[in-house]
């Protein structure tokens, strides 16, 4: 047992934050602006690109770092630190990418990877739909062949990004004869197809619009954007998936944490922190805070040393995302009334808070991983 | 970075768990408890491996290890409920070795090291669950500890037979004059490790249990009322687990970090060992009321354990002076 970075991961560490430090972005634009703020994070991928920072645990060969797992969590855990964004095409980058390097041909990585990397092209996740949440593999968008190419006419939801996006990774029905599971295959779609392509915005409960309906009608697609083979999108899609929380994670803890640290300063502004319970309240978000910390740290450092991941995937997720919920309906009893004004950061907090059990997976199906492939419970007969 | 045991420690942890898993079988558990007794003969054996003195250094009688093997041992004991006194005399030859004088050192460590003596810890005023039959008895009274030589107290039964607690005599003993809260934050690693060890076993035979029971024709196990619950019980167990490693590895490597590690550590192993115990009895059913089912050898273990040396409330307590202290700086 080690608890501390090897001398390669913290001069890995003492690099970025050095580069951070000497070369932040400008002010956020203004709140509300989502083009604006929209422009400025693409503006801020560009930054990191042309010093080298975008992907780091990208491959040298395309245009990475070859950065190990620890040092790729070394990364979030610093632009969570540095209080800096995302890369504006966060999806690219985690998602896109790596999957194509898994499963893509040479001309697809070739014609795909540099651009998700300079945020030429974004790229978003058409794999939800209505009727397809958490039974993603019940999706119904079709695509049909024709000539070089598939037609494709469908509906996908919670399509975050896509009106900023040039590609979008889309899951689509090519065999409705044979099991759910297996008439799928993985599409580059463009979205760049006038009346065919349509990106409806999705107000939420903030009253912001981060996340998107897609509507596809009869939109082509030619053969050589399909990636990983024809009937082959479950697994393609499997691996988007696996992708999708193992460096974000980092950034979301460090992001849980900077909260906390600024509610404690909060309590200790009002006086709160002799109130015990304010006290104990803080105190137990804290020990959830350093649990999901040293729970992600000891997921990824096993996957790194023994080849295999333990249970603590799917439970820092789930630990995270009720924590910030407590976390943000803590701040409302401790910064008062202030924090229930409009468009102020603890209101916003409380509010986005709610969505954190439901995106990137429910909170009750994490728990039914946990159960059936953890602890090995039998699972449930699904209702006819 | 590494949250992995290494070579010597899963030697050690292997050999524990083969060891108990014969010893401290569950029919030897109950007919100790039965009789409120301790199991001398596996304690015996256990001084001869030198368990006991597992972290007390070589010089005192030990074997000069550190506080992750010792949180490795206690884990497995946790495991079985063993019916041994060996968290209390560890807990009491940890306070003496960290925050007592050499002679306070040299009169007790050698028999506590070896198991020939057992000892106790707890909380002033003056009731210390496992004191009963200890020969010293460790008092923490507020931010001093005392030594109680075990003859001055009075045995008074426990909810956990194997676990007699002592009545002291308040205000007794002698000082010990070193730094009490750093030896007190190892003695909390122990306690909160063998929490660590009874929800992991109490995890283990509720899933065996939901996943044969039967009701409608259906495993228990499969309905989301009852698997959801047990998947609860995990996260309780690794969160406790990640805060219990992180605290050994601070109290052998990172003195710095020790205090807040250590509160962290036992308000989530205590909060856990509550928790996840009373779901198991819960998910046992009616089965998990009875006292054959052994089940609440579990949940009474992680009481007293839950407890010891301050509870979830205490340790937040300190956690916000600590966390909070950062804050107004």
């Amino acid at each position: 047992m080690d608890l501390t970075f090897s001398e390669k991961e913290t001069a890995f560490r003492d690099e970025l934050r050095g580069w951070l430090s000497e070369n932040p972005p400008p002010p956020e634009p203004t709140e509300g602006d989502e083009d604006a703020n929209y422009a400025w994070r693409r503006d801020w991928q560009r930054t990191l690109y042309d010093a080298g920072w975008a992907a780091p645990g990208w491959p040298a060969e395309y245009g990475g770092r070859g950065a190990s797992l620890t040092e790729s969590a070394i990364y979030f855990e610093e632009i969570g630190r540095a209080r800096v964004p995302l890369p504006a095409n966060v999806l690219g980058l985690l998602l896109g990418g790596p999957t194509l390097m898994v499963w893509g041909s040479d001309e697809q990585k070739d014609r795909f990877l540099p651009p998700i990397l300079s945020a030429e092209e974004i790229w978003c996740q058409g794999f939800s739909e209505p009727d397809a949440g958490s039974d993603l593999a019940a999706l119904k968008t079709r695509a049909v062949k024709d000539g070089d190419g598939w037609v494709v006419t469908g509906q996908k939801v919670w399509t975050s990004g896509a009106q900023h996006s040039k590609w979008c990774m889309l899951v689509a029905r090519t065999d409705g004869d044979v099991a759910k599971h297996k008439g799928l295959t993985y599409f580059l779609m463009d979205m760049e197809q006038e009346g065919k392509v349509q990106v409806r915005p999705l107000r939420q409960i903030t009253g912001e619009s981060e996340f998107n309906e897609l509507f596809i009608e009869g939109a082509r697609i030619p053969d050589d954007h399909v990636v990983g083979g024809v009937g082959n999108g479950w697994k393609v899609a499997l691996t988007t998936l696996m992708n999708e929380r193992a460096g974000l994670g980092f950034a979301l803890q460090v992001r849980l944490r900077h909260l906390l640290d600024d509610l404690f300063e909060a309590a200790a502004a009002r006086g709160l922190l002799d109130d015990p319970l304010v006290a104990d309240k803080l105190a137990d978000l804290h020990v959830r805070t350093e649990q999901i910390r040293l729970l992600a740290w000891k997921g990824l450092t096993d996957i790194e040393r023994y080849g295999q991941p333990g249970p603590e995937g799917s439970l820092v997720k789930w630990l995270w995302s009720d924590t910030n919920q407590r976390l943000t309906q803590a701040a409302a009893d401790i910064v008062g009334p202030e924090a229930l004004t409009g468009g102020t950061r603890w209101s916003y907090e409380l509010l986005r808070a709610r969505g954190n059990s439901i995106e990137g997976g429910t909170t009750e199906v994490l728990k039914n991983i946990v159960a059936e492939r953890v602890l090995g419970l039998p699972r449930l007969k699904a209702a006819a | 970075m590494d949250f992995g045991l290494s070579d010597d420690q899963r030697d050690i942890q292997r050999t524990a768990r083969e060891l108990l898993g014969a010893r401290a079988t569950p029919e030897r558990v109950r007919e100790h408890a039965e009789a409120c007794r301790t199991d001398d003969a596996l304690w015996k054996e256990l001084g001869e491996l030198g368990w006991p003195g597992i972290a007390v250094a070589e010089e005192h009688g030990g074997q000069g290890l550190g506080a992750v093997e010792l949180a490795i041992l206690c884990e497995e004991l946790g495991r079985t409920v063993a019916p041994v006194p060996f968290l209390p005399t560890v807990l009491a030859a940890t306070l003496i070795e960290h925050a007592g004088s050499d002679e306070q050192r040299e009169r007790w460590l050698p028999g506590l090291a070896s198991g020939e003596l057992t000892g106790a810890a707890g909380d002033a005023p003056e009731l210390v669950h496992g004191g009963a039959g200890a020969a010293v008895i460790v008092i923490l009274d507020g931010d001093g500890a005392r030594v109680v030589e075990g003859t001055e107290a009075e045995p008074v039964a426990s909810i956990d037979p194997t676990r007699p607690a002592a009545r002291v005599p308040a205000g007794a003993g002698d000082s010990l004059p070193g730094d009490v809260a750093a030896a007190a934050d190892r003695a909390l690693v122990a306690v909160a490790a063998e929490l660590v060890g009874v929800c992991d076993r109490a995890l283990e035979m509720t899933v065996a249990y939901v996943k044969e029971r039967k009701q409608f024709g259906t495993p228990v196990g499969a309905y989301q009322a009852v698997s959801h619950r047990c998947a609860q019980m995990l996260l309780d167990t690794e969160g406790a687990r990640a805060a219990v490693s992180f605290a050994a590895w601070a109290a052998d490597a990172d003195a710095e970090r020790l205090p807040e590690a250590a509160a962290m550590a036992k308000a989530a192993a205590s909060d856990a060992g509550r928790d996840v115990t009373a779901a198991a009895i819960q998910l046992h059913g009616g089965i998990g009321f009875t006292w054959e089912a052994d089940v609440h050898w579990l949940f009474k273990r992680a009481q007293l354990d839950a407890a010891l040396l301050g509870g979830a409330s205490a340790q937040r307590a300190r956690l916000a002076r600590i966390a909070g202290g950062r804050a107004a700086a």
